[in-house]
């Protein structure tokens, strides 16, 4: 029961996700909410110059994409690892039993 | 709900670093106990740190036609309270304030408040809420991570508004005018985020809908 409800809320989350990109009417530039908070504060104060920079920038967009694949690798490889490890540590108590 | 760098007012960066700091120490001394009372919860303490990890890296398009983040911080938050996700959460942010450009260390105090504190504050509060008016397990981490998730996006488009205030409309009118940008567009990436928070928690715990489940991840169960 509960692995056909995990795939109806994953099903329901790839949907809501999906959805922005493929329904007719909705749309857009899809650019990231940060940079349009930070767009609308050079717009409220025209000129407004950032008082302090980052340390190091990813050289290219390329960079950056890699660096936030492998953010979302090594977290999701950790959890998939953790998921693994219950379950067989799961089904040696049902066996030594 | 990345402030990027460089783009608070001094006076706010120091404000939101003392906001944050007394959370933080409390955060890692509740941590500091938790390791030592419950060492079995190590790894799933390292799983919900993961899990943050992997959804803050995660920009997903939304209705309003722009792209935006989840936090991940609701899972850790229900299952260890709320404390420990203000280290967990300080981390990831460091980790993309110094590698990704993206936050930064000048607004690391104000985005630790909305993502690692108040974020996991309003799940924990929701969570317990949930619980006592009766809903399932799955009903209430879905409400904890999905409000948590806004709730982080309402206090960034606050914590903008405090400093750049509108001239016409003041600070309300720029808390709708970033509550525009951010909360709105965070809506269904919230519902999405308490979706998956299900589906993780009860894959990571193996008892779905038990009663022991969230005591089974945080180590009080065997």
């Amino acid at each position: 029961m509960a692995v056909s409800r995990s795939f109806w809320l994953i099903a329901a989350t790839v949907a809501i996700v999906a959805a922005p990109l493929v329904l007719p009417g909705l749309g857009g530039e899809f650019k990231g909410s940060d940079d349009l908070g930070t767009d609308a504060i050079t717009e409220a104060r025209p000129g407004y110059q950032p008082w302090f920079q980052p340390l190091w920038k990813p050289p290219s967009d390329e960079v950056e994409s890699l660096l936030f694949s492998v953010q979302a690798a090594l977290g999701a490889g950790f959890i998939g690892y953790m998921i693994g490890r219950r379950h067989s540590a799961r089904r040696e108590n049902v066996a030594g039993r | 709900m990345h402030i990027m760098e460089g783009y608070l007012p001094a006076t706010h960066c120091a404000g939101w670093f003392a906001a944050s700091a007394p959370f933080m120490v409390g955060g890692a001394v509740r941590l500091r106990r938790i390791v030592a009372e419950r060492p079995q919860s190590k790894m799933t303490l390292a799983a919900a740190g993961a899990f943050t990890f992997v959804l803050s890296a995660l920009k997903m398009p939304s209705v309003t036609g722009s792209c935006s983040h989840p936090t991940g911080t609701g899972l850790g938050a229900v299952v260890f309270g709320p404390g420990v996700m203000a280290v967990l959460g300080t981390i990831v942010l460091l980790f993309q304030a110094l590698l990704l450009a993206h936050g930064g260390l000048t607004t690391l105090g104000a985005n630790v408040f909305s993502m690692a504190i108040v974020g996991p504050w309003v799940s924990w509060a929701v969570w317990r809420l949930a619980g006592k008016l009766g809903a399932s397990i799955a009903v209430a981490v879905f409400l904890a991570a999905a409000l948590g998730d806004l709730a982080t996006y309402a206090t960034t488009s606050v914590q903008l508004a405090l400093a750049y205030p509108d001239p016409a409309s003041g600070i309300v009118g720029a808390v709708l005018k970033f509550g525009g940008i951010y909360a709105v567009t965070q809506v269904p990436l919230a519902i999405a985020e308490g979706l998956l928070t299900v589906v993780v928690m009860n894959a990571l715990s193996g008892r779905a809908g038990k009663a022991d489940e969230i005591r089974v991840l945080s180590g009080e169960e065997q």
